[in-house]
This record gives C-alpha cells, sequence and structure tokens, in this order.
C-alpha cells in the first residue's frame, strides 16, 4: 500500500502487484499457469518477478495441461489453500471447462456448502492483437450461465487490482478476465478496495445509458465526450466490472433514470452477456423504456486475422455511436 | 489345527478388513432390495464385487489423508468412514444427507474423513486429487491423497494429464485404479490396446503395479508400498487392483454383453465369501463369528435405511443457498 502521490500504473503493472500483494500477505496464496515463472513470468509478462521474490514453489510452472491446472487449483483450494491458476487464453477453457463448470462452480452447491472452493482463473483474452480466432474471443457468456462461478472484467489498474484482491478473497471460484490489449492502459492506481458485485457509473449522464465492461468502457467513454461536446448528448457511462455477482441494483436505477440502454461487449452478441442485460431490464423497466435495449458486440463470425477484417468484426466508437443514435431516435 | 491364515499379520487387521467388505455388502445388498422393492428410487451403481479393494486401500490410509472417488464410490466411501446415515440420506436425497441432499448419490463428500470430492464425471477426480496432493505437499505434514477410478477413466485426457503433473511435481498421490473389467459397457480389450493399466505408469516414470483387488490384504500391501514411498516424498504411484463388477454398470443392467460364463466365475470367486472361507480355514475367524459379523453389518443397514426413510427431504430455502457465499456468507 503506497502514500500519496497516487502513481500511474499499467494494469498490466497492477495485476502484478495484486498478486505479490497476495502472495505476500497469505502463504496459502500459490499461483500455477503455463510458463508463469520467471524469467518469462507468462506470455504478458504479468506475473514476472514473482516466482523470484516468492519462490517457484509457490509460482508454478506447469506442464500445457490445462484440465490439470484448474482441476488443481480446484483440489488445492479443497485442500485449503488459495489458487490463482493462469489459463493463457480465454479460448483454452474449451480444454478445461469440465473443471470449472462441473467442479469449481458445483461442488459447494453439491455439499451443502461443505466444499468450497476458493480459487482464481486469470485468463486473457487477445481480440485485436491479429492473433486470430482461437486466441481471441470473450466467452464470459459461457461462464455466467453456470451458477456457482463469478466472473470479473476490469477496465482499469485499481479495478484490476482491487477486483483480484476480492477474488482471492473469496470463497468461491472467480474467472478474472484481462484483455490484452487494455494491460498496457495506465491510469492512476488508487488503494481502495473493489468489492465484487458492485457496478461504476464513470460518466453520469441523463439521456441514455451505455452497459459495458472491460476495455470498450474506454470506447464508451470516448463516444461519450464527443457526444456531449458535439450534439449535446448525454450519456451514462456504466462499467458492470462484476457480471456475476451482477450488481442489478445499479444497472436498473440508472436505466431506469435515463429510460435507455445500449448494451456494449466485445463478445459476440449472438447468446452474448448483452442479452441477459437486454432481458433483465425489459423485464424490470418495460414500462420506463424510451426505446429497445439494444446490443453492440461482435460480429457472429469467429474473429478474423486480416486486419481489415477483425477491426469489422469487434465493436469500435463508430457501431456504439450509431446505436446510440438509433435508439435517441426512438421518439420515447 | 490348520496353519492360521497370514501369520505374520496381526488377526485384528484381517477381521477390520473382512467387517469392512461385510458392511459394503451389506450395504449394496439393503440397496439394491429397496430399489427392487419400491421403497426408494435412485440411479445406483453398485461397487459389488469390489469390496476388497476399498477394504484394502483404506486400511493403508491414515486421518488426514485425503480421498478423492466416483459415482461408482459406495465402498471407497464406506470403507473410508463416511458416517452410514448422513450417506444413505444423500443417496435418499434427505436434508440430513452429507450434502444436505442436493449433491445426490454420485456427489458424496465428507471432509472430516478426507473425502473432499466424489465426481460423476470419468477421470474427472484426477485432476483435482493432484491439486488436493499438491497442498498436502505443501503442508509438509506427510499427508497423502488417493484417488479412486476405473479402467474406463484412463483412456480419458484429464487422467493422462494429471498423472503426468503428479509425476513432474513429484506430488503425494496415489491413483487407484480399480480395474473391474468394464467401462461402461465396453470390455477392457475393446477400450485400450495395453494388456494391464499398470503400464500406462512407464509413460510417466512412475511405478505402476498391478494387484489383485479381490484380496484385501494384497491391495493393503500395495497401496502401503504406494503411500510409504508417497509420504517419503518419493511422488505417486499407479497401483492397479483387477477386480470384477459384479452387478454391471447401473442398477437394472441387464449385463447382455457379459459372457455368462465369465460372470459365472467371477460370482464363484467373489471376494467376500473367498476372504471368509480364507480366514475361517486360517483359524482366524470361525464360522459363527464371521458369520455374526455380517449379521451385524445387515442390522446395521437396516436400521440406518429405515430410519433416513423417515428423514424429511430439504425444505424450499435450501434451493437459492450454498450457490456461492456471496454476499458475505461464509462457509
Amino acid at each position: 500500500m503506497t502514500d500519496a502521490p497516487t502513481p500511474t500504473v499499467s494494469v498490466r503493472a497492477a495485476i502484478t502487484r495484486a498478486l505479490g500483494e497476495a502472495l505476500a500477505g497469505d502463504e496459502r496464496v500459490v499461483l500455477l499457469g503455463e510458463d508463469i515463472a520467471d524469467p518469462g513470468g507468462g506470455v504478458f509478462g504479468v506475473t514476472r518477478g514473482l516466482s523470484t521474490t516468492y519462490g517457484a514453489d509457490r509460482v508454478r510452472d506447469t506442464p500445457i495441461s490445462e484440465q490439470a491446472i484448474v482441476g488443481a487449483a480446484v483440489g488445492a483450494a479443497l485442500g485449503g489453500l488459495r489458487p490463482v491458476a493462469e489459463i493463457m487464453f480465454m479460448d483454452f477453457l474449451a480444454v478445461c471447462l469440465d473443471q470449472l463448470a462441473n467442479h469449481a462452480a458445483k461442488l459447494r452447491y453439491m455439499s451443502g456448502g461443505l466444499t468450497p472452493v476458493p480459487m482464481v482463473v486469470r485468463t486473457a483474452v487477445g481480440g485485436g492483437l491479429g492473433v486470430g480466432a482461437q486466441h481471441s474471443q470473450m466467452l464470459e457468456a459461457w461462464l455466467t450461465h453456470v451458477p456457482g462461478l463469478q466472473v470479473v472484467v476490469p477496465s482499469t489498474p485499481t479495478d484490476a487490482r482491487g477486483l483480484l484482491h476480492s477474488a482471492i478473497a473469496s470463497d468461491d471460484p472467480t474467472v478474472f478476465i484481462e484483455q490484452v490489449p487494455l494491460l498496457s492502459f495506465k491510469a492512476p492506481l488508487e488503494d481502495r478496495p473493489v468489492p465484487l458485485g458492485l457496478a461504476e457509473v464513470k460518466r453520469p449522464g441523463t439521456d441514455l445509458t451505455v452497459v459495458t465492461y472491460g476495455r470498450q468502457v474506454h470506447d464508451a467513454l470516448a463516444v461519450a465526450t464527443t457526444l456531449a461536446e458535439e450534439e449535446g448528448i448525454e450519456l451514462e457511462i456504466l462499467d458492470l466490472r462484476s457480471l456475476a455477482p451482477l450488481d442489478t441494483d445499479t444497472l436498473l436505477e440508472s436505466v431506469g433514470r435515463t429510460g435507455r440502454a445500449v448494451v456494449l461487449h466485445e463478445a459476440v452478441v449472438t447468446g452474448g452477456f448483452g442479452a441477459e442485460l437486454a432481458a433483465l431490464l425489459s423485464e424490470h423497466l418495460f414500462g420506463q423504456l424510451r426505446a429497445p435495449v439494444l446490443r453492440v458486440g461482435a460480429t457472429p463470425t469467429p474473429l478474423p486475422y486480416a486486419k481489415s477484417l477483425e477491426r469489422l468484426a469487434l465493436p469500435g466508437r463508430d457501431r456504439l455511436l450509431q446505436a446510440v443514435r438509433r435508439c435517441m431516435a426512438h421518439p420515447g | 489345527m490348520p496353519e492360521r491364515t497370514d501369520p505374520g499379520r496381526d488377526t485384528t487387521v484381517l477381521v477390520d478388513l473382512y467387517r469392512t467388505m461385510a458392511r459394503i455388502v451389506a450395504c449394496d445388498q439393503v440397496l439394491r432390495d429397496a430399489i427392487s422393492g419400491g421403497q426408494v428410487a435412485l440411479a445406483y451403481y453398485s461397487p459389488r464385487g469390489q469390496e476388497a479393494t476399498a477394504a484394502g486401500f483404506a486400511a493403508a490410509l491414515r486421518p488426514g489423508d485425503s480421498l478423492v472417488t466416483t459415482y461408482r464410490g459406495l465402498h471407497d466411501q464406506l470403507a473410508r468412514g463416511v458416517p452410514l446415515k448422513p450417506l444413505l440420506a444423500e443417496m435418499l436425497g434427505r436434508a440430513g444427507g452429507t450434502g444436505k441432499g442436493k449433491g445426490g448419490a454420485m456427489h458424496i463428500v465428507w471432509p472430516d474423513v478426507g473425502l473432499h470430492l466424489t465426481t460423476g464425471i470419468v477421470g474427472s477426480g484426477l485432476p483435482v486429487a493432484a491439486g488436493l496432493a499438491w497442498a498436502a505437499q505443501r503442508h509438509g505434514a506427510g499427508q497423502v491423497t488417493l484417488v479412486s477410478f476405473g479402467d474406463g477413466a484412463t483412456n480419458i485426457g484429464a487422467f493422462h494429464e494429471a498423472a503426468n503433473l503428479a509425476a513432474v511435481w513429484e506430488l503425494p498421490l496415489i491413483l487407484l485404479c480399480q480395474n473391474n473389467g468394464y467401462g461402461e459397457h465396453t470390455p477392457v480389450a475393446g477400450h485400450q490396446r495395453i494388456a494391464s493399466v499398470a503400464d500406462r505408469a512407464a509413460a510417466y516414470a512412475i511405478p505402476g503395479v498391478t494387484v489383485d483387488g479381490n484380496d484385501p490384504t494384497a491391495v493393503l500391501d500395495a497401496v502401503t508400498g504406494a503411500v510409504d514411498r508417497a509420504r517419503a516424498g518419493g511422488g505417486p504411484t499407479l497401483v492397479e487392483a483387477v477386480t470384477y463388477r459384479l452387478y454391471g454398470h447401473v442398477f437394472g443392467d441387464q449385463m447382455g454383453y457379459v459372457d455368462p460364463a465369465e460372470l459365472a466365475a467371477a460370482w464363484q470367486a467373489e471376494p467376500l465369501e473367498r476372504f471368509r472361507l480364507r480366514l475361517v480355514e486360517g483359524g482366524v475367524l470361525t464360522d459363527e463369528e464371521a458369520l455374526a459379523i455380517v449379521e451385524a453389518a445387515t442390522a446395521e443397514v437396516d436400521e440406518a435405511l429405515a430410519d433416513v426413510l423417515t428423514w424429511p427431504e430439504p425444505g424450499p430455502e435450501e434451493l437459492l443457498t450454498d450457490v456461492t457465499g456471496f454476499p458475505g456468507e461464509s462457509p
């Protein structure tokens, strides 16, 4: 913990710092994953330095065995540790989902509370890096569909550090999603806790709520600035931060007040978490909505490799702007 | 006077093994009768025929050691000491069950005796067991983890990932394959080319041993060797206990895929009677004592089942609890 002045750090550095603080503060905390130990410290350098400081038996390299990584994290949690596993890319969840969905998520319930699973899975998403369809996909909807899993997506260094601490302290399994293009995003690191299940209004507004999370928060903020300056439209930007548990109160309060909502996420629109949000909003706010809830996300395609196509597939500021205009065009 | 069975072995160990096996067989019999009689309804995966394996491995473990087993796990759970009534209550979906009736027969846990997971997904217990063994390795108190699984599980990726990780990390893990001859309805020869599951150990440069899984002392000795090695920091061992699944995959299985002669031979050599004869002929137990053990076991299970049948099902207030501890609920 630091004194003023507030340092400006990257999301990467904030995550590294949180992991180091957790390792230093609790002997039960252990890290495991592919190539997470030094000298590499993970393919994106997020764990760099930690094995040197805290030992290669606590920051432990594994074989390329995702089922074993997540399964061993489940077992380590059952055995009294607080494991933080790294799955190098979120797409690789497909080869270890049994351990996450059938074990980590269900063991507390199936044991009537005897065997909670306090573990974290950190995983990276490479959308926007030009690394193709198997290293790029946001799959949070797979996870939020499974009761028992917690899912968080930070957008800033402060949230990354705070949410990671909350996830490690939680007695339940949490997937912590790191969008790679966001890792180098820098902002002041405020020394404050960020609990699970608490959204944040990043910019207050009166005309329409953009419900978003992760790196898309910054796109939404940029669009909000433009619209306010050029057209006098005041967007409220709501950063969910935590998808499960979900801060339904803040969500409904915001959209109930503005009467209009656009959901923005990096994931494919079809069956995405935005569908859940849109359904929630229509169920709770049917009479108050002045326009249909619109969703902006990736096209229903595997993420293409060519830059020209990747740009078209991922949601950008243009698509958000179009959705906002469509929404605002409804007379309400 | 015949020469005593197992002259080098403490007779209380032998009698305890017999008592454990008799209790498993009694519980299996009572449950199958209750299902046949319509008293209870559940998908039941009988472990009958594998009771010697469970009795043997459990006798090799200490308090503090961990166990992971499978949906065909009643024998393992009883042998390890999961209390009978909560166990039966869970199988029957009662609030007093090990998991308040919310997990069911395939998901018995009882952390007090180190049973942290019973899984219904073939092979998936192995990575979890590796993690438990890692925790034990870090605790440094010499505890071990034993994971029980079938021959069919050795064809799934989770087995190989876990075996390899355990080998590379030298984890205190005993991989106990209860080779009962069949993966669901497919005989071993139809699902793997190797003659012995234990041969798979070579791929991970760990010891692999095959033992008669219908002989409780053979299992006890083999698992003791593996446990001693694990406690001493020597890493994992794959133990293959060759046994037989006398009632097929799931209750009601007509076993049309099994050669009747093979099944008859298996019944002829079934483990409980075989061990009883050995103990009686060897002077460890009299016929009367052996019978008394079986009758006591049956009476205990009969009473337990009758009692548990009167227990209530979980109330609606249980539906939404235990999903997560959020917000603020702590285990």
